[in-house]
């Protein structure tokens, strides 16, 4: 009762410390989170990203390793979900066929023991609420996938919960219906005043609809923020990447306010970095101007294809030193065309490299042999002796990509990929669970199986 | 010419001919012939007196009704054992594996004689009198399975979101019980009392063998009367009668089975 009174007011949801591992695989990792009453806050990802199981945590199905997640200031880790105090909408609507829309809506109501005037005023409410008037009656088999998405909307907000739960609600909507629900789930938030937590794959739709973003990746938070936040200031190369189109490069910070990518220095807003420091570039493509060959260009370069989009065109634009740029503007620059480009100061963003070249714990196995990534690497003679434990860096364009599996010392998976402008940045996940990251210009796909070679020459050892 | 040869044996129905012969011989002719004996005396004319006579006698009435007696109870009986055994197999953090699925369904792999013989056995051994009791028993040990798996089947198919949502809305596991997954379950327990009860009704070894001839069930009469010849025709029209009450028993079980999943709710 005493740290009850410690919470800070206003909090619905806390989650502190919260992990989750499945078996031997992680899920989640260290997430913290807090929403405020009556927020609106979006879960983004890539699947697998575990923003579903974070999701599953909050609602009871799933009870996390680690951690604890507190309701209104109350503890509810270890609580069954039938007394949680939220409701959940499941992707795939979960509504239960033996029962009719009335019926379905009034199945929570009924287990509190609502008197049936109550009931049938509050169902008709719900109803109302979702647009689906005189449908009480209907076989819930008998609906289309939008109309059984309202009424599974309509069966949670019925209850009138503290919180709202949307696993991917709109997924299985086609592209019309899915921006009419938006707008309509928008609107409900407004009126009902309850939180809503939405998980999506969807970063357009997480931008429309939400208060607050969370950006995850591979079980941990990338970023909070506002939409414009998250859009306009993406804090590393994946969030860039995952919200919206950009361009993101490899450059060095030379001091405060001036940036040096693509072979030329950019004059920008950003400091504080330090001199000399290797840093990554974010350019959105709306925010790169393009026009004809002009005296005072910042680069140049010649249009390789030209798409209509809709409201703009998409260009690609080669610079004479070989780096590949995306440009949305209103005017179509056909392609072979030479052009000219300008970058504004404030529109270049600069995010910290989160690392510079591979880092892993190794220990001495032999003279010219050591133990990493649980596989046994060559290395060049070093004299230390067996058993010791070191570092080992390696530059991220050091390590050999191979079709073949088994000719890899290591196996793994191709999973994500940046690219950087003239170089793709991939993370391969080995089957250990370790990361390797790696600058290469072979074009791989997302979820390649790949062997893994580094030269002995390649290998820093560091022993302190 | 070529195409055509080719055509034809590419054809289904083409496939499907062998079947259909075999089909035409022994289910649909027997059936006709059942139907031509049953109105017909043991010269030959033809006559309604053989169904006349089950009502008459009360011999065969009385076994029927007490046949029907029997198989309500067998079915109650695989009811009370065998669904509580689906639950509980159908759980997946339970039943990790497929082998206790296999272990409840193995009885299904040996004939069902052997399985009576052994239970007779049995009963001799313990020293337990046979008769109605030890008919139950070993009628409720052989159809047991055939009560178990569908059961099983459609339990494991209901969807496990619709669990969680009911949940989700406040259900303790009691009421996710009595208002999802029982409900949910209905269709399989409908498809093992088809597998139970009817052909509970016609058997006659077990009812034989476990009650040493003296309790005798529809389908001892039936068999007693086909094998000799001057009671053929009663007996055909014995089975007809059977054939029929089966015949309305399924009508009765797809007519529910659209209102199935409605009447689930009032449950």
């Amino acid at each position: 009762m005493a740290d009850q009174r410690l919470e800070p007011v206003g909090n619905i949801i806390d989650i502190k410390h919260v992990s989750k591992w499945f078996k031997d695989k992680q899920v989640l990792d260290d997430v913290n989170l807090s929403v405020k009453k009556g927020e609106f806050v979006t879960i983004l990802g890539p699947s697998g990203c575990g923003k579903t199981t974070l999701l599953r945590i909050l609602a009871g199905f799933e009870t996390a390793t680690e951690g604890e997640i507190l309701i209104a200031g109350e503890d509810i880790t270890q609580t069954p979900p039938h007394k949680r105090p939220m409701n959940t909408v499941f992707q795939r609507y979960a509504l239960f066929p033996h029962l009719n829309v009335f019926d379905n809506i009034a199945f929570g109501l009924k287990l509190k023991n609502f008197k049936s005037d109550i009931i049938e005023e509050k169902v008709h409410r719900a109803l109302k609420m979702v647009g689906m008037t005189d449908y009480e009656h209907r076989d819930v088999n008998s609906l289309s996938g939008g109309q059984q998405q309202r009424v599974a909307i309509a069966r949670a907000i019925v209850n009138q919960p503290q919180v709202l739960l949307l696993d991917e609600p709109l997924a299985a909507l086609d592209l019309k219906m899915r921006k009419d629900m938006q707008m309509e789930l928008k609107e409900m938030h407004k009126t009902l005043g309850i939180t809503f937590i939405y998980v999506t794959h969807d970063q357009e739709e997480a931008l429309t609809l939400s208060d607050t973003i969370v950006v995850m990746s591979e079980g941990v938070i990338q970023q909070i923020g506002t939409p414009t936040d998250i859009y306009n200031e993406p804090k590393n190369c994946f969030v860039a990447d995952f919200i919206g189109e950009s361009n993101i490069l490899n450059g060095t910070m030379l001091e405060d306010r001036l940036v040096r990518f693509m072979d030329t220095d950019f004059k920008c807003v950003d400091e504080g970095f330090g001199c000399n420091v290797p840093v990554d570039v974010v350019i959105r493509p709306e925010d790169i101007y393009i026009m004809t060959p002009t005296e005072n260009a910042m680069l140049t370069g010649k249009v390789t294809s030209c798409i209509f989009k809709g409201v703009h065109y998409e260009m690609t634009v080669v610079t004479p030193n070989g780096y590949e740029l995306m440009i949305q503007d209103y005017h179509a620059f056909e392609p072979e065309q030479e052009v000219s480009l300008i970058i504004k100061p404030s529109d270049i963003h600069v995010m910290e490299k989160e690392r510079t070249c591979n880092t892993f714990g190794a220990v001495v196995e032999d003279d010219t042999h050591i133990e990493m990534l649980g596989a046994s690497f060559e290395c060049l003679p070093h004299g230390l002796e067996k058993g010791t434990e070191v570092k080992v860096e390696v530059d991220f364009n050091k390590i050999d990509l191979t079709d073949d599996k088994e000719d890899g010392v290591l196996e793994g998976n191709v999973h994500l990929i940046l690219y950087k402008g003239n170089i793709y940045h991939l993370t391969i996940v080995t089957d250990e669970h370790d990361h390797l990251y790696v600058d290469t210009n072979d074009v791989w796909d997302d979820g390649d199986m790949v062997g893994i070679n580094i030269k002995p020459e390649d290998m820093r050892i560091i022993h302190d | 010419m070529r195409q055509k040869i080719l055509r034809f044996f590419t054809r289904r129905s083409t496939w499907a001919s062998p079947y259909i012969l075999f089909l035409l011989l022994f289910v649909v002719l027997p059936l006709i012939l059942i139907g031509l004996y049953a109105f017909m005396d043991y010269e030959g004319r033809f006559t309604v007196s053989n169904f006349t006579k089950f009502i008459e006698q009360p011999e065969a009435l009385n076994t029927f009704i007490y046949s029907v007696g029997m198989a309500i109870v067998t079915t109650c009986l695989c009811i009370l054992l065998g669904y509580p055994a689906a639950y509980i197999l159908s759980d997946k953090e339970f039943n990790t594996s497929k082998t206790l699925v296999l272990l409840f369904i193995l009885p299904m792999w040996v004939n069902i004689l052997i399985r009576t013989l052994a239970t007779v056995s049995l009963f001799d051994i313990t020293g337990i009198p046979l008769g109605q009791g030890a008919l139950l028993f070993g009628l409720t040990y052989d159809f047991l399975p055939f009560m178990i798996y569908p059961i099983y089947n459609t339990m494991t198919k209901i969807d496990k979101n619709l669990i969680e949502a009911a949940q989700d809305l406040g259900a303790n596991h009691l009421q996710v019980f009595v208002k999802v997954i029982f409900p949910l379950s209905l269709p399989g327990v409908l498809s093992g009392i088809m597998m139970v009860f009817l052909p509970t009704i016609s058997t006659f070894a077990i009812s034989e063998l476990l009650t040493m001839n003296d309790i005798r069930l529809f389908g001892s009469i039936i068999q007693e009367n086909i094998m000799l010849s001057d009671t053929m025709n009663y007996g055909a029209a014995l089975s007809l009668i059977m054939l029929l009450i089966i015949g309305i028993t399924c009508l009765f079980d797809n007519s529910s089975k659209d209102s199935q999943l409605n009447q689930g709710g009032l449950i």
